[in-house]
């Protein structure tokens, strides 16, 4: 007996409606590549890149609790601000986002982070510095290659103090894509 | 990170959804099915984040689909179904999340289950962990504090 797509639709739904869930999530294309999108009452959650379901449904669980659901309409708003990043009309996106998961240092550099201006970059070292720890450089790669939020949490705009582009958990390529996508590949030497 | 006692809700759900279907139909037919699947796994949902551990799933899902189903005969046998409460024109489904945004929480969710997502007072009830009349009251005070609003 298979569950028809609507009898199926209408309980996912129901259930975000009813706020029964601790995280909702969806799949969405893109033109870096199929992203998963997850968020809990408190806001976006999570994005990750070539997702596996499965494992993602795990790790969510486990960091904000089992009632783990995909459904489409928690994660619209979050849907619609990346499809008008893509097309290039909107450089700020608006969305809550939910870091409780991080640890405080973490999450201060990831708020920091978070105010790097759309077609700017800035320097890990940077980054360190204004978090007032100034050896702290390695840490904030570490903090970045960790990014629950990449794109949101523009993770893409540090790079090396010389330019370089020097690493991205999404692949070096779609970091390239994102700073080109801003215009702001012109300030790196590549 | 947590130890995880039972496999996130989606992989249970996805895992029992066809049969719990299928013991529904088998027990209330095609029609009501539908609705006792909603109330099923809302209630299981409901239950879902304080379950200790994931031996037999299949069996707990069940059992709470049976009571679903039982329920509902019994109330098909003891009452004809309730008038629907007369809403003047049903606002279109899209604008209804909006529509009602701030209307007390459990209030907005019998509405917006009601009139968006057609689920009957019993699932809706099962949602809210609450009974089916007072899922229905929740829904109906929800609406007159609305119709109020628009006047």
């Amino acid at each position: 007996m298979t569950v028809s797509p609507a009898l199926d639709n209408r309980f996912r739904e129901a259930a975000a409606a009813a706020g029964l869930l601790d995280v909702a999530y969806d799949l969405t294309d893109s033109p870096i590549g199929t992203l998963l999108l997850a968020t809990t009452d408190r806001g976006l959650c999570r994005i990750s890149f070539d997702p596996q379901p499965d494992r993602e449904a795990e790790w969510l669980a486990r960091t904000f609790g089992v009632r783990v659901l995909r459904a489409t309409k928690p994660v619209e708003p979050v849907r619609r601000q990346l499809n008008e990043y893509f097309e290039a009309t909107r450089t700020l996106f608006e969305l809550p986002v939910d870091l409780r998961q991080s640890a405080p240092f973490s999450r201060e550099i990831l708020e920091r982070l978070a105010r790097v201006p759309h077609g700017e970059t800035t320097t890990y070292g940077a980054l360190a510095r204004a978090a007032g720890r100034p050896q702290a450089a390695r840490a904030v790669g570490t903090v970045m290659n960790r990014n629950p939020i990449p794109i949101v949490l523009p993770c893409h705009r540090v790079v090396g103090a010389n330019g370089s582009l020097v690493g991205y958990a999404g692949g070096l390529e779609r970091k390239e894509q994102l700073l080109k996508l801003e215009g702001a590949l012109d300030n790196t030497l590549l | 990170m947590a130890f995880l006692s039972v496999p996130p809700f989606e992989s249970f759900y996805e895992q029992h959804r066809d049969a719990v279907l299928g013991e529904l139909r088998r027990l209330l037919g095609r029609e009501r099915a539908e609705d006792a699947y909603q109330e099923t796994f809302l209630k299981a949902l409901r239950a879902y984040g304080s379950l200790r551990n994931a031996d037999n799933l299949r069996a707990w899902v069940m059992t709470i689909a049976r009571r679903v189903a039982v329920d509902q005969l019994r109330r098909r046998e003891a009452s004809p179904p309730d008038p629907e409460p007369a809403v003047d024109s049903r606002p279109a489904y899209a604008e209804l999340g909006e529509l009602a945004d701030d209307l007390p929480r459990k209030e907005r969710a019998a509405v917006v289950l009601r009139y968006g997502y057609d689920l009957s007072y019993a699932a809706i009830g099962a949602a809210l962990g609450s009974s089916e009349d007072a899922a229905r009251q929740a829904a109906s005070s929800g609406v007159r504090r609305l119709r109020r609003r628009m006047q």
